[in-house]
């Protein structure tokens, strides 16, 4: 059949115009379709690909989507208890300051129930990246009310709407962190389109240089869909994203290094 | 080398066995009565002689967390608090029970529920033998009993530790945290550059990926886990049973205590063959595993026994379960911070088990 189709003569290292990194294993993944967490995964992995960084990355995955992150990424992983990253990647990172260390961590485990780890960690400076996706909702416990949450948006635990009055206001823990003088680097990306996939990635190899160079902690906020727990298919979701999430949480860089 | 002869605190001695003991990582947070460990730690400054790690964490939860993150990486880690920061602590040690992950943890025990007052008890010890957090697990539990065995237990609890890849406790108390006693300090170690095969260390092209996790959502794959940490803990038990016994060979009564409480015990001891009446004191030195074994072969030699415990009743439910009803076994002990005196004791053993 190959033979037949001349397929084996377009197989060759010349024509190769893209590939699946090494650093994404094959096993199948748990996100639902449509989802930004794999695109924010190979990405992720490809910097970590072409930085030569496999041998030096230790990850710290959350409790959330993307628990089993080490499923996913062939590269060593903690899993951290729920909101605990930021303090289980500062031991790492004094342990073993040579390393490439991040966290990845949902709003639900970052914003929520690990507030003060993530606080704290920024404002001593810790020299890890932290990566936050921001869907506005509780994805694996099944679409509940999160931090992030935009005001009147629905959830299963605010079906009516999340009122402000009663249930509180989204918290945005990317402008927080951005005025700690531990952070170096803080900004808000997306990975919905082709061009913000690519920006994403531009930030994720800058963070993986400043981390190099000793410079504080780096945060990159990824807003992302989820179309499971918005309810919507995947096109709807980016277009809601781009309608209702990104003028709540504008996409950009927050604190950038004085050059 | 020969070892150190120095006047220290429990605390202290902890903290200086621990940089002594080339340990890679501490990780506290302030609580009475143990704050000691940390400032001591922080004065010595081993960061620039070993290059020990020393951090001051924002919380209990983010300190055990830390050790959870040192552990996985393979590390000599560990952290301290007293009873309410314990219990803070207890969803990380349950992780990384899950995670089979060795460390040490210090509990300077006082007294309890809630925030209780600031003077010792012995009231953790459900809480440290039992498990502690959710799920079945259980720490390796090391009780001392004087400042010289705070210090000595920071190196034993790591052996142990790294040995069957298990949290370690030491469980000290109020008293003996604070109190000062003269002890004999190993010389320093060189922290070990070695990694255990099963640290994440980054990977290299040599190995597959490592990962912690207590992750498993597999029920099957999940009962398969728990059944392997059930089968350590049968050879923990086994292998790890440590005691001391005080005139037991020719006791008629036993008395059991831990701590500071085999301290006082020992006393009351003293004073009842004083008086003719042959009493001995089985001191457990691990509360898990338990001398089950033993305090069951000196319930076929006694004719009775006092579990003595700073707290309303807890060592007693285990020596219980060891004497399995040959003899009459009864519980004494101060509550709510109060050290229990050795005259309290003699009374007690008096009107509980000897006229009892």
């Amino acid at each position: 059949m190959i033979e037949a189709t001349g397929i084996k003569e377009i197989i060759k290292p010349e024509n190769l115009a893209y590939r699946k990194t090494d650093i994404m294993t094959d096993n199948i993944l748990s996100y639902c379709p449509g989802c930004g967490h794999g695109t924010a995964h190979r990405i992720l992995a490809e910097v970590i690909d072409e930085e030569e960084l496999q041998s030096q990355t230790i990850g710290v995955s959350p409790v959330g989507c993307s628990v089993m992150m080490y499923n996913y990424l062939d590269v060593d992983i903690q899993q951290a208890a729920h909101g605990r990253a930021p303090a289980v990647a500062t031991a790492i990172k004094r342990l073993m300051p040579e390393k490439f260390v991040f966290t990845y961590q949902g709003d639900g485990d970052l914003a929520a129930i690990g507030t003060a780890e993530t606080i704290h960690a920024c404002n001593r400076g810790e020299n890890i990246l932290i990566i936050f996706i921001n869907n506005g909702i509780y994805g694996m416990t099944g679409g509940q009310m999160a931090p992030t949450t935009l005001p009147g948006m629905k959830s299963s635990t605010s079906p009516f709407g999340r009122d402000v009055k009663t249930m509180g206001n989204p918290l945005k823990m990317t402008d927080i962190v951005a005025t700690l003088p531990g952070t170096y680097y803080v900004t808000r990306q997306s990975v919905h389109t082709p061009a913000n996939v690519r920006k994403t990635k531009k930030a994720i190899r800058k963070a993986v240089q400043y981390q190099k160079l000793d410079k504080g902690t780096c945060f990159i906020e990824i807003v992302a869909n989820c179309p499971s727990g918005w309810k919507m298919t995947p096109v709807q979701s980016n277009k809601w994203m781009e309608e209702t999430m990104f003028p709540f949480y504008p996409l950009g860089d927050l604190k950038t290094p004085e050059e | 080398m020969e070892k150190e002869l120095r006047l220290m605190k429990g605390n202290e001695a902890v903290a200086e066995a621990a940089i002594r003991a080339g340990t890679d990582g501490y990780f506290g947070y302030p609580i009475t009565p143990q704050s000691e460990i940390l400032e001591y730690l922080m004065e010595a400054n081993p960061g620039e002689t070993t290059g020990m790690v020393v951090l001051q964490a924002e919380s209990e939860i983010a300190a055990i967390n830390m050790v959870y993150g040192g552990a996985a990486c393979g590390k000599k880690v560990m952290t301290s608090s007293s009873s309410p920061g314990i219990s803070l602590k207890q969803e990380g040690i349950s992780y990384i029970a899950g995670a089979e992950l060795p460390c040490l943890i210090v509990n300077v025990v006082r007294a309890g529920p809630g925030l209780g007052a600031i003077q010792p008890a012995q009231s953790d010890y459900f809480q440290s033998v039992k498990g502690g957090g959710h799920g079945d697990y259980h720490l390796i539990v090391l009780a001392p009993s004087s400042v010289q065995e705070m210090a000595d237990f920071v190196e034993l609890g790591f052996e142990l530790a790294f040995k069957y890849r298990n949290p370690v406790m030491m469980l000290s108390d109020g008293a003996i945290g604070q109190m000062m006693e003269k002890v004999y300090l190993s010389p320093q170690k060189e922290r070990s550059s070695d990694s255990p095969l099963w640290a994440t260390t980054g990977k290299p092209a040599s190995r597959p990926r490592n990962f912690i996790t207590s992750l498993d959502l597999d029920p099957y794959g999940q009962e398969v886990f728990n059944n392997k940490l059930q089968a350590k803990y049968a050879e923990i038990r086994e292998k790890e049973v440590r005691y001391e016994e005080f005139l037991c060979e020719d006791a008629e009564y036993l008395l059991v205590a831990y701590g500071t409480s085999a301290r006082v015990s020992q006393k009351a001891v003293q004073i009842l063959r004083g008086e003719g009446i042959k009493v001995g004191l089985l001191r457990p030195i691990t509360l898990f595993p338990f001398p089950t074994k033993r305090i069951y072969e000196l319930a076929g030699k006694v004719k009775g026994m006092l579990s003595v415990e700073m707290s309303a009743g807890q060592m007693v439910e285990d020596v219980l379960l060891a004497v399995n009803g040959k003899v009459p076994v009864k519980h004494f002990g101060r509550l709510g911070g109060i050290v229990t005196t050795p005259e309290e004791v003699v009374e007690n053993l008096k009107s509980k088990i000897i006229g009892g």
